[in-house]
């Protein structure tokens, strides 16, 4: 029984948060690669458009449930996302137009478009802070539990609860379509294949008639709507904070950069590996140890590797000794 | 800079070239603290100019790492805050009972953990590459992790637990504040140099990417590590190069002084004390141009120069370009340690909560980008700029967003407008970001 309990222990609060978290940074990881990918920049913006994203929805749950409609048991940000997406992609492509579209033409250095970017991420985040101010905000609503502790205890008869989250069940759910239906778009269609061609070859591409314009702006539009799904979800999982945003933007390009900058598997299976050992390094391991081991070896301390604080250095550490070790990432990414 | 398109737009925006330019906008900037002075307060406008000048010297620290070398680091925080711990660890009195409690453990710890990494780094290069190469690598991590941590946490532990209401920590070693300056520069220049020994190699967004990682991981260290300096419980009153204000007001040669000219004590014993510091900070401001003058119109600026334009053929011409880079990015760390270290002796506390990276990296940048890049002027008249603006901006859109909502109703909304109006700084420097890279893209005070 006790290495069941141990198993439940851990995934309830190593493998469950890990996976809700790891599909999070996935989806960040997926926008910021594909831009890379297109654009040819690092977006700098990235984790700020995150979070405007989510602030429309925000707004947007608000006035649904204003006017009294809700999903059920599900949160009603969802209903929300289709209609936050549209407005997070018409507000990039005016960035890119008032912004960015000049330093393609010019074929400015990839270096002055992250530059622009850093303008671009001040003017978000103002422009975040405006909207919906600094507090941390929590939009969730519908069910809390799709499985509680206490049910669990009861149907199993173990002494370790396991309780499955309405929101970690909705992420990883909505992950998936997402990711589905990415990878149909970029195998399938035509624009999808022509964004491939776009990313592996520009000047072949440009000389089969591929419209560069309409490349950048489907780009755009994908972007937005990976960017404001990841942000809807992380902030309907975590509680939605402006400063938190802008700090996913390391473990976001680290997952990118481990899986191989451009590599669309790449950002996802780095997302996962990020997210993972962000939580297996900072967890008390203490209860599942406990559980293990006889009582005459049970641990005094926690079993912590490392405080929570120093989550950052994890996806660090692993951002580098994937650099220095296979510098393309773990599915062969371009560096440009 | 490095890799910008030579647009005709550029060369047309510049209605007076060279020095005649550079004293006009110096005017200008100028124009702005009188100002402030004459319509606001002289306390209010040396406050703006002290802290201008700190910004200016780190904006001059990017500069040696953009503009000199082209190296896109964005690691500035970490640095400032380096320079701010050693304030604390140079110039606060020790902690009574502190280092007796657990100093030397902890010390014996941080020497275990450096000769594990030590080790790793050694045995990996020594050893065949392999699976034995994988092993022993790890194997020497887990174990030096452990011995670290079996002699590091109890003494942590001992430390933290003395007096933590007012100490907790090691304290300092009770020296002259000015010495934590150059102290400063030399604790960000061993962690720029084991920084760029990892991720100098690495492609130019992946530098940026590791040192915004490393500057969040020297913030966290600093926020959580209380024994070090107490953490985000912040180490007060640390001691001040100049005299305080209230001493000055006791003194009965100054109040003599004070009358005789016709000043109110109180507010000139208060810019007697801003001037000082301007005096301190303009010395150290103006060492640094000429030391980096002096470098940049050297031979090894000009190598500088031509490695940054083209890596290639400098290399081929026999230049050792991850040398270099290594060097100037160490050089351009300690100058913004010693600004660091140069603030903080100026709040005369460390507060590790108030570090973010939209103020002291990102902000930096845009004086140097909006100053020019790679010129030492150009960063100065940047941070000058761009600080005052800084602090302006509140008040200024406050007072707009009040003009806007006159004629509103009292509401939501019109307290949410005016609330907002803190908000405007980041959208303002964001704006002024792109129009200066848009329309000069060579700043105010381009480079030649």
């Amino acid at each position: 029984m006790d290495i069941l309990n141990a198993l439940v222990a851990f995934l309830n609060f190593v493998f469950i948060p890990g996976l809700a978290y790891g599909a999070q940074l996935a989806l960040g990881a997926l926008g910021a690669t594909l831009i890379y990918s297109i654009l040819r920049f690092s977006n700098f913006a990235h984790g700020d458009t995150m979070a405007i994203g989510t602030v429309f929805v925000i707004l947007l749950t608000w006035g649904l449930q204003s006017v009294g409609v809700s999903f059920g048991p599900l949160p009603t940000a969802l209903l929300a996302l289709p209609f936050g997406i549209v407005l997070t992609a018409i507000l990039l492509l005016a960035t890119d137009r008032a912004v960015y579209r000049y330093y393609r033409r010019v074929k400015a250095a990839p270096v002055i478009l992250v530059m622009a970017s850093l303008g671009v991420m001040f003017i978000l985040n103002g422009i975040t802070r405006f909207i919906i101010g600094t507090s941390d905000i929590s939009f969730t609503d519908g069910e809390r539990f799709i499985l509680t502790a206490g049910d669990f205890r009861a149907a199993t008869g173990l002494a370790e609860g396991l309780a499955i989250r309405t929101t970690q069940g909705v992420t990883v759910v909505v992950a998936l379509i997402a990711v589905g239906l990415l990878f149909w778009f970029l195998q399938k269609t035509r624009t999808g294949k022509s964004m491939r061609a776009f990313s592996d070859n520009e000047d072949l591409a440009l000389l089969s008639g591929i419209n560069p314009d309409r490349v950048v702006t489907v780009t755009w539009i994908v972007a937005a709507a990976l960017a404001t799904t990841a942000g809807t979800l992380y902030g309907l999982d975590k509680g939605f904070s402006p400063f938190t945003y802008f700090q996913l933007l390391l473990p976001i390009f680290a997952a990118a950069i481990v899986g191989g900058l451009g590599s669309p598997i790449g950002a996802i299976a780095g997302g996962f590996v990020i997210a993972f050992s962000e939580v297996m390094v900072t967890y008390a391991w203490k209860k599942v140890v406990t559980y293990l081991l006889p009582d005459s070896l049970a641990p005094e301390g926690l079993v912590q590797l490392m405080s929570t604080d120093y989550k950052f250095a994890v996806s660090f550490v692993i951002l580098i000794i994937v650099l220095l070790v296979m510098p393309t990432g773990l599915f062969k990414g371009k560096s440009i | 800079m490095s890799g910008a398109p030579a647009t005709p737009s550029m060369t047309a925006a510049a209605p007076a070239q060279g020095p005649a330019r550079a004293l006009l906008l110096a005017a200008f900037v100028a124009m702005l603290f009188i100002g402030t002075g004459l319509f606001q307060s002289w306390t209010l406008a040396l406050l703006i100019v002290n802290m201008a000048l700190v910004s200016s010297i780190m904006a001059l620290g990017v500069n040696i790492q953009w503009g000199y070398a082209g190296l896109f680091s964005v690691g500035t925080m970490g640095f400032v805050a380096l320079g701010g711990l050693s304030v604390v660890l140079v110039s606060s009195a020790p902690a009574p009972g502190g280092w007796a409690a657990g100093g030397p453990g902890i010390l014996l710890g941080l020497m275990m953990g450096a000769a594990t990494i030590a080790a790793a780094v050694m045995a990996a290069a020594k050893l065949p590459k392999g699976r034995i190469r994988t092993l022993g690598v790890a194997a020497i991590l887990i174990v030096g992790f452990l011995i670290f941590r079996g002699i590091f946490d109890p003494a942590v532990q001992a430390v933290e637990a003395n007096n933590p209401a007012a100490h907790g920590n090691l304290g300092g070693l009770g020296l002259p504040v000015l010495l934590a300056w150059p102290v400063g520069g030399l604790l960000a220049a061993a962690a720029a140099w084991a920084i760029g020994k990892t991720a100098l190699g690495l492609r130019s967004d992946y530098l940026a990417i590791a040192t915004l990682g490393i500057a969040e991981i020297i913030l966290a260290v600093l926020k959580n590590e209380d024994w070090l300096a107490r953490g985000v419980k912040n180490v007060i009153s640390l001691p001040r190069p100049v005299p305080y204000e209230v001493d000055l007001q006791r003194s009965q040669a100054f109040l003599n002084w004070a009358s005789s000219w016709g000043f109110d004590p109180i507010t000139a014993s208060s810019i007697v004390v801003r001037l000082m510091y301007t005096g301190l900070f303009a010395i150290v401001l103006l060492a640094l141009i000429w030391l980096s003058q002096a470098a940049l119109h050297s031979p090894w600026g000009r190598m500088m120069r031509a490695i940054r334009d083209n890596e290639v053929s400098a290399e081929a011409m026999g230049k050792d370009v991850t040398r270099r880079h290594l060097q100037v990015f160490i050089l351009g760390s300690a100058v913004i340690g010693i600004a660091g270290a140069m603030m903080t002796t100026l709040d005369g506390q460390l507060t590790p909560g108030s570090y973010s990276p939209l103020r002291f990296t990102f902000l930096i940048w845009v004086m140097v980008i909006v100053g020019g890049s790679g010129n030492n002027w150009g960063s100065v008249l940047g941070g000058f700029l761009i600080w005052w603006l800084w602090v302006m901006v509140e008040p200024i859109g406050n007072w707009a967003m009040t003009v806007i909502t006159t004629g509103m109703a009292d509401g939501w909304l019109k307290g949410h407008l005016i609330n907002s109006a803190a908000h405007m700084r980041l959208l303002t420097m964001g704006i002024i970001l792109l129009l200066v890279l848009r329309f000069a893209p060579k700043g105010l005070l381009p480079e030649r």
